[in-house]
C-alpha cells in the first residue's frame, strides 16, 4: 500500500425519490487494500458501490480515480468513451448474481476472452490461451473452455465471473456480495480463491457484504453502514473485536451469538 | 386562397401531373408515383442521404405500412420507392433469381405503381432490388443497389438491449462481434458464419450485410454503385457510398475467406461464382447451378456451356 489513494469519495449521496439510498460517504481506497461494506440489508452497500463504480450517477458528490497516468481525476469528467475504456480494463465488476455479469449463452472460454477482444486482442490462439491460463487460475477444469456457463454451479460461475474480470489485470475491483446464495462449503472455496488472487495481483478491492465473517477474512479495513449513511470505519480488527458504535456492537454480538 | 394547390392533387413532380388538371381523383389515380406519398418519399430520402452521410450507421425512419406482410421485403420497397424516378429500369432479385414470388410481386408492384420499365439483365437495370444476393456481374456508378434486410443489428445476437448496442455503436465498441467469431472457431474449429457476415464500413461502423452469403462480401468492397439497406420491421436504413472500404471482420489467425465450389457451374461452366445446389432426382443427382440466374443465362446465350447443359449428364459432352 502507498499513501496516495486510488479511489476517492467525496460526500456521495443518492436519493431513489423520497427515498435515501446513500447519504454523505466518504471514503477513501488505496492500492492493494480490500475495503469491506457491511451493513444490514437495505442499509445502502449496493447504492454505495453503484456510484463508486459510476454505473449510479450520484445526487450529490463526486468520486475521483488515479488514472494510470498518476493524475487524482473526477470520475464525471471523464468522456462515456473513456470511462467504459477504464471499466473494462482497469477495473473489474463482480455482481452477486453471476448471470448479470456473464453472458449465459457464450462459452465460458468466449466470457474470458470478451475484454481481451474489446480492447483489440485479435488472434485467436492468443485468445484461448490467455482464457486457458485464468480459466486454470479459478479452478475451472480445461476441458469446460467451450461450454457455456447455463451448465455450471452456483460456485463455477462465481469463479468465471470472476476470471472475466481480472484477465485484463485490473487495479481495481468492486464486488457485491460475491459469496451470497452458495453454499457454506462453495463460499470457502471462493474466499480462499479471491484472497489468493488478491493478494497476488496486488488488487484493490471493495467488496460488499453482510457477512462479517467475509469481511474478516478477505478485507484490510471496513465501513459499517446504517440508513444510508457510514456509522463507522477502521481497520477490520480493530472494528470487529472492539466496536465503538452501538449498533456495530449489536452487529458483531448477532454473528458471535450465531 | 382559392389559388392554393389542392393538397390531395398528385405532387406536380411525378407523372400523375401531365394527367388531367385537378378535379376528382380517378381511379388511375389511386398510386401516387411508387405508391408512396411524396412526403413519405422526401422522409426516407432525408433518412437516406444521413446514412450515406455515415457509411454503415443505422438511420431511423417513421416506416410506413406497405401492402405486403413484413418479410417480404417492405424495408427494401420503401428504399426503392424513395430513389425511384420515371426513367429508372427496376431489377428484382431474390436470392438471385428474378422469377420467385417475391420478386415477381415486388417488380409487378412498381409496374403498377411507378410504371417504370422492368428488367432481368443486370447491366441494364439501373436500380436493382436484393434479397440474399448480389449479381455476379460488377456493378456500375449508374447503378443502385437496394438491400431487403430482415435483422439490421449486427450486435444483436449478444446484446439483446437497444440502448445498449447504440451505445457500443457511438463509441465504437465491437468487441462483441468478435465474442461471436470466437463462439465460431470455438464450436466448429472455423467461422461458421456463412451468411450476414458482419463487415466494417469506412473504418468505423459495424454492419450487417443482410443475409447474403458471405461470398457476396467482397462485392461490397470499393463498390462503384450505391447500395442501400431497408429493414421496414426494425424501420432503419443505412448505406454504403460508392468505392467505401467495406471490410469483412476476422481474426489474425482465421482471416475471412470466401466459399469455393470445387466445380464449375453445370449449365454454363462459370467459376468464381455463388452456385445452388439443385437435386435432380431421388437417388441422390445432384448439380450446381450458378445462384445469379441472370448471370447463368447471359453466358449460356454467349455460347459457355457446363456439364449438364442440354439435358442429361454428358449429353453435352
Ligand atoms: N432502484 C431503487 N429504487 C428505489 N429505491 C431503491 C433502489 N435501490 C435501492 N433502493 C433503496 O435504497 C436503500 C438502500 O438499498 P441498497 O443500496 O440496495 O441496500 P443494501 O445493498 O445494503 O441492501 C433501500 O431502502 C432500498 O429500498
Ligand atoms: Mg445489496
Ligand atoms: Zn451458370
Amino acid at each position: 500500500m502507498t499513501d496516495q489513494p486510488l479511489l476517492v469519495a467525496e460526500g456521495l449521496a443518492k436519493n431513489y425519490g423520497a427515498r435515501i439510498g446513500c447519504r454523505d460517504v466518504s471514503l477513501e481506497v488505496y492500492p492493494g487494500e480490500v475495503l469491506a461494506v457491511v451493513g444490514e440489508s437495505g442499509s445502502g452497500k449496493s447504492t454505495l458501490l453503484g456510484l463508486l463504480s459510476t454505473e449510479l450517477a450520484p445526487s450529490a458528490g463526486r468520486v475521483l480515480y488515479r488514472l494510470k497516468d498518476g493524475a487524482l481525476t473526477d470520475l464525471a469528467s471523464l468522456g462515456p468513451a473513456e470511462r467504459r475504456l477504464l471499466m473494462r480494463t482497469d477495473w473489474g465488476l463482480v455482481r452477486q448474481n453471476p448471470a448479470e455479469g456473464l453472458r449465459m449463452a457464450v462459452s465460458a472460454g468466449g466470457n474470458v476472452g470478451e475484454r481481451l477482444m474489446a480492447v483489440g486482442w485479435r488472434h485467436y490462439g492468443d485468445i484461448r490461451a490467455e482464457a486457458l491460463d485464468w480459466l486454470g487460475r479459478v479452478e475451472i477444469a480445461a476441458d469446460r473452455i467451450d461450454d457455456d456457463p447455463r451448465s455450471f454451479s452456483g460456485g463455477m460461475r462465481q469463479r468465471l465471473q470472476i476470471a472475466r474480470n481480472l484477465v485484463t489485470r485490473p487495479r481495481l475491483v468492486f464486488m457485491d456480495e460475491p459469496t451470497g446464495g452458495l453454499d457454506v462449503s462453495v463460499q470457502a472455496r471462493l474466499l480462499d480463491l479471491i484472497r489468493g488472487l488478491v493478494a497476488q495481483m496486488g488488487l484493490a478491492v471493495v467488496i460488499v457484504t453482510h457477512d462479517l465473517a467475509v469481511a474478516r477474512l478477505l478485507s484490510h479495513r471496513m465501513v459499517v453502514m446504517r440508513q444510508g449513511r457510514v456509522i463507522e470505519t477502521g481497520l477490520t480488527d480493530q472494528v470487529l473485536d472492539d466496536p465503538r458504535e452501538p449498533y456495530t456492537q449489536l452487529l458483531v454480538s448477532s454473528v458471535l451469538a450465531a | 386562397m382559392s389559388a392554393a394547390p389542392d393538397p390531395a392533387a398528385p405532387d406536380p413532380a411525378t407523372p400523375e401531373s401531365d394527367a388531367a388538371p385537378a378535379g376528382p381523383l380517378l381511379p388511375e389515380l389511386a398510386y401516387n408515383f411508387a405508391y408512396l406519398d411524396e412526403q413519405t418519399k422526401r422522409m426516407i430520402r432525408r433518412a437516406i442521404l444521413k446514412a450515406i452521410a455515415i457509411p454503415g450507421y443505422q438511420v431511423p425512419f417513421a416506416a410506413r405500412e406497405m401492402p405486403m406482410p413484413y418479410g417480404w421485403g417492405t424495408g427494401g420497397v420503401q428504399v426503392t420507392a424513395a430513389v425511384l424516378g420515371p426513367d429508372d429500369v427496376l431489377k428484382v432479385i431474390d436470392q438471385g433469381a428474378d422469377d420467385t414470388t417475391n420478386a415477381v410481386a415486388i417488380r409487378g408492384f412498381f409496374e403498377k405503381t411507378a410504371g417504370v420499365a422492368t428488367t432481368t439483365r443486370t447491366s441494364e437495370a439501373s436500380v436493382i432490388q436484393t434479397r440474399h444476393r448480389i449479381p455476379e456481374q460488377p456493378l456500375t456508378e449508374r447503378q443502385i443497389l437496394v438491400y431487403q434486410v430482415p435483422i439490421p443489428e449486427p450486435l444483436r445476437f449478444l446484446e439483446p438491449r437497444e440502448t445498449e448496442t447504440r451505445q457500443l455503436h457511438a463509441l465504437a465498441e465491437y468487441g462483441l462481434v468478435h465474442v461471436k467469431l470466437y463462439e465460431d472457431i470455438a464450436r466448429h474449429g472455423h467461422i461458421a458464419t456463412t451468411y450476414a457476415y458482419p463487415v466494417e464500413v469506412a473504418g468505423r461502423y459495424v454492419m450487417d450485410p443482410s443475409p447474403i452469403p458471405k461470398f457476396d462480401n467482397p462485392k461490397m468492397d470499393d463498390c462503384p454503385a450505391l447500395q442501400l439497406f431497408g429493414a421496414g420491421r426494425e424501420k432503419r436504413i443505412y448505406a454504403i457510398p460508392p468505392h467505401t472500404r467495406v471490410r469483412s471482420l476476422d481474426f489474425d489467425d482465421h482471416p475471412f475467406r470466401v466459399q469455393r465450389f470445387a466445380e464449375p457451374c453445370a449449365m454454363c461452366g462459370a467459376r468464381g461464382v455463388y452456385l445452388d445446389e439443385v437435386i435432380l432426382d431421388d437417388r441422390g443427382g445432384r448439380m450446381f447451378v450458378c445462384s445469379d440466374t441472370d448471370h447463368c443465362e447471359t453466358r449460356q446465350a454467349e455460347g459457355h456451356h457446363g456439364g449438364m447443359w442440354g439435358g442429361a449428364p454428358g449429353a453435352a459432352a
